[in-house]
């Protein structure tokens, strides 16, 4: 069982990995998102994984260590709170930039860079 | 402790003339004068100690474990570059106070000239190598300043960077080769040091020492190859240069050569490098002198050569050469000083520096013009001159050195060529600019500058007489004492006369003399051969290759960076991929020796629906509705995951998390484009990326196969036992959160609060286009809020909110807790939003997150601070339990407040941040008006 | 006082918490007020815990009373104590400079710089791996809303990059910190000191995974070759406090690798002693060569401070893979002196930008600057400091750091290095000045609001005054920071920490 879970994790990892390298942004954040789910399952099996054991103290039975579900609980929450503030700043770069590339140079044929926008991104050219 | 005050005394007194700069030049001058003439004094009293061999000497800690202390020694060598600095400081002073035209910040000048003669000082006096160099990049430094004083002209900078750049990477090798040289010794005390000679020429690291001391001492006093920045340092003022060239920047060099004459050199490696560079520069210096027809640049050259005759001396390996070199550091100060003065007169009365137009101005100025003269053939070595003394020294010593092996009978030769070359030039500077027919249309007609401002030249000259006539009285036991430092066992017998008899020296010196002469007299053939070489500006070469360095690490910067987010990407997953692969390549074996779990049915089919989820995901990213139901779908399932490994509150926190995201994305998926249509991939990314991707799944997965199956022993067994006990609650997990890791909590809220504030900044007076239609063109649905809906999320409010309580009540004991019911609050709340619209919501008292966000956090806050009244450190929980009639028993904890901040804190932010992307696609923006121009 | 360790952290979380309130949302005076003397309570509060580190050695606190190391631990040992300092002195400069107006550009200017400060405090405090997560993502999302401050394209533009970078970095971490607690089954960083010697062998190579990867996380917040791209967009493109501020952010990353790759895998980690660091020295050493590169190539002032920055960060990493206590005692001096100076150098170049016109601070012949003396004497001050020229405190951290490689034998690796990247940043930084100051044609702008702001001037004299100020107390300053690599290096045993109760 280790090992299927392991492989569903590593397939998430692919998955997302190439969505972040693509160039855009809505793009990107899902990779992210997809990143999150896998790492927090990375996480969560730090723990090793136990079926059927209590979370909740009761007389005897066995515990799943409960520290690293802590843990993913707090990431969890703080991943949600990254991954809100990226999307958003992806809407504001649309708004800014005129496209949602994330180097915010419009892509000739791309029917979304409305307004072909080159971002000078440096303070001095 | 009086020699303390010789370098801190004109320290002190660089700031006078910042304060009388405002009043009169006299008062400016004089009062510029005042504190190196005390150190003059209290030098002058340092003598008969430094006479006797007590050297004096005061030291103070700095920097311990650097070895770097505040030292000062006064030796024989110190004594006289002491006086040099400080005596010709101060005829530099009382001259510039005439040369400076009204226009001019006399108190800048002046202070910038007293800054550089204590950083002199401090090189000659330092007991300490660090300190030694401390000082000697505060010459560069002040330099540049003196350099660059007339800072407007484009000259004046280029020369002064030019100069800063050379001394100061001669500075860099010149802490090298002295960190070294500690290494090695064990020290930075000076006198130890030099107290350890055959230590260092034995080291292993003697060479690497010399070459880069040699570097350090090179560039400072202009030695060829180094020599280029001298000549373009003149657009100094003159008194500068007069100081600069004559007696201290230049000097700096050979003081470096002398100060560690006794323990770097005697060895072939010294005296091979001293001696060739020596002799290329006295004669490049020399040669190329003879054709300035700037009066300056012809001293500038003739500087250069004189510099290489003293590093000659220092590397011809006789003792009385070393003490020759020592002498001709004293003559040549004193007539350059005097010549490089007349030639400021010269162009203050006159207006040119160009001896082509300066022509017969012996007529004008009869009385500067004798003293020009008489200092321009000391400088030709004409007897009974100083010049004369030294030069006949080095005659003598050329003929008794075997330096270069079987090759040094060409030293004499050479040298006579030298100073044959020095008469030609010193000729050339008398003749062409005080005869040889008129002045050639001059801007102003010459004239005798005023009385003192001759004065400085006066007393040079009558010290270049003096010393020419009688050396061995005015200057024999100063250069003894000099001697000992040089040579610290024993001192050879040296006689300074006019006269040794008839000897080849005396010979040299007239085949010298009349060479120079017939050079002059054939010059125009001279001038026409050397005119058909390609005049080089050295200056344009310099800025011209700094700026090819500069072209080219642009190309380079650009090649590296193109400012693509891919590129940064794939760099950090490669380096990652190195970080996971390697100790990955070298285990033996990822499974470890935990027996694993058999597999069961609903594992399998998660997995697979994560799997094909994932995909999905990524193959559909084109098309972002579906792409975002598939990652839905794997959410869902990573939800159901946490279920079923038994973590009962992360399964729930998965979940409402989930619909937030999700709400999230769909809002943000009205303002990003809904499809792609155009999807441009590059074949070849495709495959880089893949690739990429593949190997950081499969390093990702084995890793957690790895752990999976290695045992370990953990510190949680530890919150098992004393959750109840210590935490008061039975959900193990929440009683982690809220009380044994309480600050990660305290921690994630605030990430919430910030982002909150971080997306209203982002939302702030945004410049949206909103679509009418999405992208197949069917435009939005026309009823915006249907009733249908608006109907049931009213009637399920307070269902929520009851819900929310119990989960967040609960919490402790049972899965659930403040973080789960806020979202729980929050999404119903937005529910809200979405069905009835925000106007509707604001008519009912639109939330303000601010309060929310802050209350949670500071209640979160308080619940921690309040256990300091128990004495107990941050976050300390408490709890009890009561029983009332009709209740029961029941607990109290503190760690339910501290839940209650993070209950409020995450609605105010989720509220916050739904609501405000949500209010967007509304009518009324957020409050634009709060911020100033679509500032975030 | 025993609550002494954590007040740098609940400070500026309760000075931030207040500001949240609408009640300040226009109130500028009132906000500068609350921050400066929240600030400068920090400050107090960091100076004494710096004395008394010095005297007591470090001070833990056990946060729920609960025993490490179960519960969270914060250690104040003189290395982080040194940091707080540096990191409060910073922040007030800026935030003076702040005050002239550039924080009410946009909204939310204070809470969020004070929970930048308590960010970045937290991670110099915390001892438990978790907790730095977490510390982390708080000066990360302070950090991207603050990039953001001012608005304008090409901030979206870098913080769009900044923001999904770190995000990965986040990610990361995270799996870092999963195999580390897989392997050490603890969170605790003295603990995992104390374990890291005798781990079972089989489990080493995942270690080894974990501390790589931990490598690259801190690699990027100190911007190290390949991490490095991040930092000169950022640093040039967002607001000109801001940009100062983020002088410190680097340094995060440096002394996050202190704690693990010197204290945890240190010299008797065992196996696995030094990790990373034989991939560190090449990486380091091409920092600086591609940061000096970029120092040539900079047209602009700021650009040329970012690419300073990455030069130091190069530096510093150096005394990091060096890992002996004279190196990291000189990595900690030359820690304080290029984080104020180089800050100092992004404030400067913001006055110097105002009263350049269009020129702003390109380095391209434009109109005199209004105050040039003023500006010109700090510019001089500023850049020897950095360039390391006599007087001034560059020179004492580059002697330093010579020092200690030349003693731990790694002459060769470490001062062509330094030298040369010294000589570019000097040239460089000559032709700059010459041409900001020198170079100019006109007359100044009549436009007297241009003239920098009283505050704007206390703001960057602070940060510049410490470039002699360094030099005239380096005695106690190196004595101290050998004290606190010292005791980096021999690290707490935890059962000598009398604290936690439950």
């Amino acid at each position: 069982m280790e090992l299927i879970y392991a492989i569903a994790v590593g397939v998430m990892v692919t998955c997302s990995v190439f969505l972040l390298l693509r160039g855009h942004t809505f793009t990107i954040v899902l990779g992210l998102t997809l990143l999150s789910y896998a790492v927090n399952l990375f996480l969560f099996a730090s723990g090793g994984l136990s079926l059927n054991s209590a979370a909740i103290l009761s007389d005897g039975g066995k515990y799943a260590d409960p520290l690293p579900q802590a843990l993913v609980l707090t990431a969890i929450v703080i991943g949600f709170a990254m991954t809100a503030f990226a999307l958003i700043l992806a809407i504001r770069a649309r708004a800014d930039l005129g496209n949602d590339q994330v180097d915010g140079k419009a892509i000739p044929g791309d029917v979304l860079g409305d307004k072909s926008v080159s971002a000078d991104k440096r303070a001095n050219s | 402790m009086n020699l303390l005050w010789v370098p801190l005394l004109p320290l002190l007194g660089a700031l006078v003339p910042l304060l009388t700069g405002r009043m009169s030049r006299n008062v400016c001058a004089w009062s510029t004068a005042l504190l190196p003439a005390c150190a003059l004094i209290i030098v002058i009293s340092l003598i008969p100690e430094v006479m006797a061999q007590q050297l004096p000497s005061v030291h103070y800690d700095w920097v311990p474990i650097l070895g770097l202390s505040i030292s000062f020694f006064m030796d024989g060598l110190g004594l006289l570059f002491c006086f040099l600095i400080l005596g010709i400081g101060l005829l530099v002073i009382l001259y510039a106070r005439y040369y400076l035209s009204p226009t001019d910040n006399v108190g800048r000048f002046y202070s910038s000239l007293i800054l550089f003669m204590s950083a002199m000082l401090g090189v000659v006096l330092s007991a300490n190598l660090i300190q030694l160099w401390f000082f000697w990049e505060l010459t560069s430094v002040s330099s540049f300043l003196l350099i660059s004083f007339w800072s407007n002209k484009s000259d004046a900078r280029k020369g002064a960077r030019m100069a800063l750049t050379v001394t100061g990477a001669g500075g860099l090798a010149l802490l090298a080769g002295l960190l070294l040289i500690g290494q090695v010794v064990g020290t930075y005390d000076l006198q130890a040091v030099l107290a350890s000679g055959d230590t260092l020429r034995d080291s292993a690291l003697y060479p690497a020492i010399v070459i880069l001391v040699l570097l350090g001492a090179f560039t400072k006093s202009a030695q060829f190859p180094f020599h280029f920045w001298l000549p373009h340092a003149m657009s100094a003022p003159t008194p500068v240069s007069a100081y600069l060239h004559s007696a201290t920047m230049v000097k700096a060099g050979v003081f470096l050569l002398a100060r560690f004459y006794p323990v770097l050199s005697h060895t072939e490696l010294w005296f091979g490098i001293v001696s060739i560079v020596g002799l290329a520069t006295l004669l490049v210096g020399a040669y190329s002198a003879l054709f300035k027809h700037d009066l300056k640049g012809l001293l500038a050259y003739s500087t250069i050569s004189h510099l290489g005759l003293i590093t000659l001396l220092f590397g011809l390996d006789t003792d009385l050469a070393a003490i020759a070199a020592v002498f001709h550091i004293i003559n040549h100060a004193v007539f350059k000083a005097s010549l490089f003065m007349a030639a400021g007169i010269i162009d203050h009365e006159s207006g040119s520096r160009d001896m082509r137009r300066l022509n017969g101005l012996f007529k004008y100025m009869p009385y500067t013009a004798t003293l020009a003269m008489v200092a321009a053939s000391s400088m030709a070595g004409v007897p009974l001159l100083n010049g004369f003394l030294s030069k006949e020294m080095l005659f003598t010593e050329a003929l008794h050195q075997e330096t270069l092996g079987s090759m040094s009978w060409l030293i004499p030769i050479l040298v006579v060529v030298g100073g044959a070359l020095a008469v030609a030039y010193s000729l050339r500077f008398i003749h062409d600019v005080f005869f040889n027919g008129e002045p050639i249309n001059l801007p102003k007609t010459p004239h005798e500058p005023p009385r003192y401002m001759r004065v400085p030249v006066e007393i040079l000259v009558v010290l270049c007489l003096l010393v020419g006539i009688f050396p061995q009285f005015i200057v024999g036991d100063l250069l003894l004492s000099v001697g000992h430092a040089l040579m610290p066992n024993g001192v050879p017998y040296f006689s300074l006369s006019i006269w040794h008899g008839f000897n080849i020296p005396l010979l040299m010196s007239f085949i010298a003399v009349a060479g120079g002469m017939g050079l002059y007299y054939q010059r125009r053939h001279l001038f026409a051969f050397q005119s058909q070489f390609a005049e080089v500006d050295a200056k344009r070469v310099f800025e011209d290759s700094i700026q090819w360095l500069v072209t080219k690490a642009q190309f380079v910067q650009s090649f590296i960076d193109n400012g693509s987010f891919q590129r940064y990407a794939v760099w950090l997953v490669v380096a990652a991929l190195f970080a996971m692969g390697v100790p990955l390549l070298n285990m033996p074996e990822a499974a470890g020796i935990l027996p694993q779990t058999q597999v069961d049915p609903v594992i399998v089919i998660g997995a697979g629906l994560i799997i094909i989820g994932s995909i999905a995901t990524t193959l559909m990213s084109h098309r972002r509705l579906l792409s975002l139901v598939m990652i839905s779908i794997v959410g869902l399932v990573v939800s159901i995951a946490f279920a079923w490994f038994s973590a009962p509150d992360l399964a729930l926190t998965q979940l409402s998390v989930e619909v937030a995201t999700i709400i999230l994305f769909l809002l943000a998926l009205y303002f990003l484009p809904q499809k792609i249509t155009h999807l441009h991939l590059s074949p070849s990314r495709v495959v880089r990326d893949l690739a990429i991707a593949v190997l950081a799944g499969a390093f990702v997965g084995t890793l957690c196969y790895a752990m999976l199956t290695h045992p370990m022993t953990s510190i949680s067994d530890f919150f098992v036992a004393n959750s109840k006990t210590g935490g008061g609650g039975t959900n193990i997990v929440n009683v982690i959160l809220v009380d044994f890791r309480g600050f990660d909590t305290f921690g994630e809220i605030t990430v919430l609060g910030i982002a909150a504030l971080g997306i209203y900044k982002l939302l702030a007076g945004i410049r949206l286009f909103i679509p009418a239609a999405d992208s197949d063109g069917r435009s939005w649905a026309s009823e915006k809020n249907p009733l249908m809906l608006a109907q049931i999320s009213q009637s399920l409010l307070p269902l929520a909110l009851l819900v929310s309580a119990y989960i967040f009540l609960r919490g402790h004991n049972l899965p659930g807790g403040g973080f789960i019911a806020g979202l729980i609050t929050a999404i119903a709340l937005i529910q809200q939003y979405i069905a009835h619209g925000v106007g509707w919501m604001r008519d009912r008292g639109d939330l303000n997150f601010q309060w929310f966000i802050g209350g949670g956090l500071l209640i979160a806050c308080l619940s921690g601070v309040g256990s300091w009244i128990f004495e107990r450190p941050f976050l300390t929980s408490w709890f009890d339990y009561f029983s009332l009639p009709g209740v029961g028993k029941f607990e109290l904890a503190s760690a339910m407040v501290f839940d209650l901040g993070v209950y409020l804190t995450v609605i105010g932010a989720t509220l916050s941040i739904l609501a405000n992307l949500g209010k967007l696609t509304t009518t009324d923006r957020p409050v634009r008006s709060a911020v100033k121009g679509g500032h975030l | 006082m025993m609550h002494l360790p954590i007040l740098p952290i609940l400070l500026p979380f309760i000075g931030a918490v207040v500001l949240m309130f609408p009640f300040f949302n226009e109130r500028p005076v009132a906000q500068r007020q609350i921050t400066l003397i929240t600030l400068l309570l920090t400050l107090v509060a960091s100076g004494w815990l710096l004395h008394d580190s010095l005297l007591f050695g470090p001070l833990p606190y056990a946060l729920g009373d609960w025993r490490p190391p179960f519960g969270i631990l914060l250690l104040a040992d003189p290395l982080a104590a040194m940091m707080l300092v540096l990191t409060a002195v910073l922040a007030i400069s800026v935030s003076l400079y702040a005050a002239a107006g550039d924080d009410q550009s946009g909204r939310f200017f204070h809470p969020l710089f004070l929970f930048q400060l308590l960010g970045i405090n937290g991670a110099f405090l915390t001892a438990d791996v978790f907790n730095l997560f977490v510390f982390f993502e708080i000066l990360l999302i302070a950090s991207y809303s603050l990039l953001i401050h001012g608005g304008g394209r090409q901030r979206t533009q870098a913080a769009l990059h900044y923001v999904l970078y770190n995000l990965i970095g986040s990610a990361f971490f995270l799996i870092a910190l999963a195999i580390l607690y897989r392997v050490f089954g603890t969170l605790n960083l003295p603990d995992m000191a104390a374990k890291v010697g005798d781990l079972p062998s089989d489990i080493l190579p995942l270690a080894r995974a974990g501390g790589l990867l931990l490598l690259v996380v801190f690699g990027i917040k100190a911007a190290l070759l390949p991490m490095h791209f991040w930092l000169p967009n950022t640093y040039a493109a967002t607001s000109v406090p801001v940009a100062a501020l983020f002088a410190i952010m680097t340094k995060v990353g440096v002394y996050s690798m202190w704690r693990f790759h010197t204290a945890v895998f240190g010299d008797d980690a065992g196996e696995l002693s030094l990790l990373g660091m034989n991939w560190l020295w090449p990486m380091a050493i091409l920092t600086i060569v591609v940061g000096s590169f970029g120092v040539l190539a900079s047209r602009s002032l700021r650009w040329l401070a970012a690419n300073i920055i990455a030069v130091s960060v190069g530096t510093l990493l150096l005394t990091v893979a060096m890992a002996d206590v004279k190196a990291t005692a000189a990595g900690v001096y030359y820690t304080v002196h290029s984080t104020l100076l180089s800050a100092a150098l992004f404030l400067l170049a913001g006055l110097i930008q105002a009263q350049r016109g269009q020129a702003g601070d390109r380095f391209v012949r434009a109109r005199p600057l209004l105050q040039p003396r003023l500006l010109g004497i700090l510019f001089a001050v500023i850049a020897m400091a950095l360039v390391g020229l006599p007087p001034f405190s560059g020179f004492i951290g580059k002697v330093f750091i010579m020092q200690a490689a030349a003693e731990s034998g790694y002459i060769w690796r470490v001062w062509p290095a330094i030298l040369i990247s010294g000589l570019v940043t000097l040239i460089a930084l000559s032709r700059a000045g010459t041409t900001l100051f020198w170079r100019t044609q006109g007359l100044p702008s009549e436009n007297d609001n241009k003239v920098a702001h009283s505050s704007q001037i206390v703001g960057v004299s602070i940060l510049a005054l410490s470039a002699p100020l360094l030099v005239v107390f380096a005695g106690p300053l190196t004595d101290w920071s050998m004290l606190a690599s010292e005791w980096l290096h021999q690290g707490v045993q935890l059962r000598d920490l009398s604290v936690g109760s439950k």
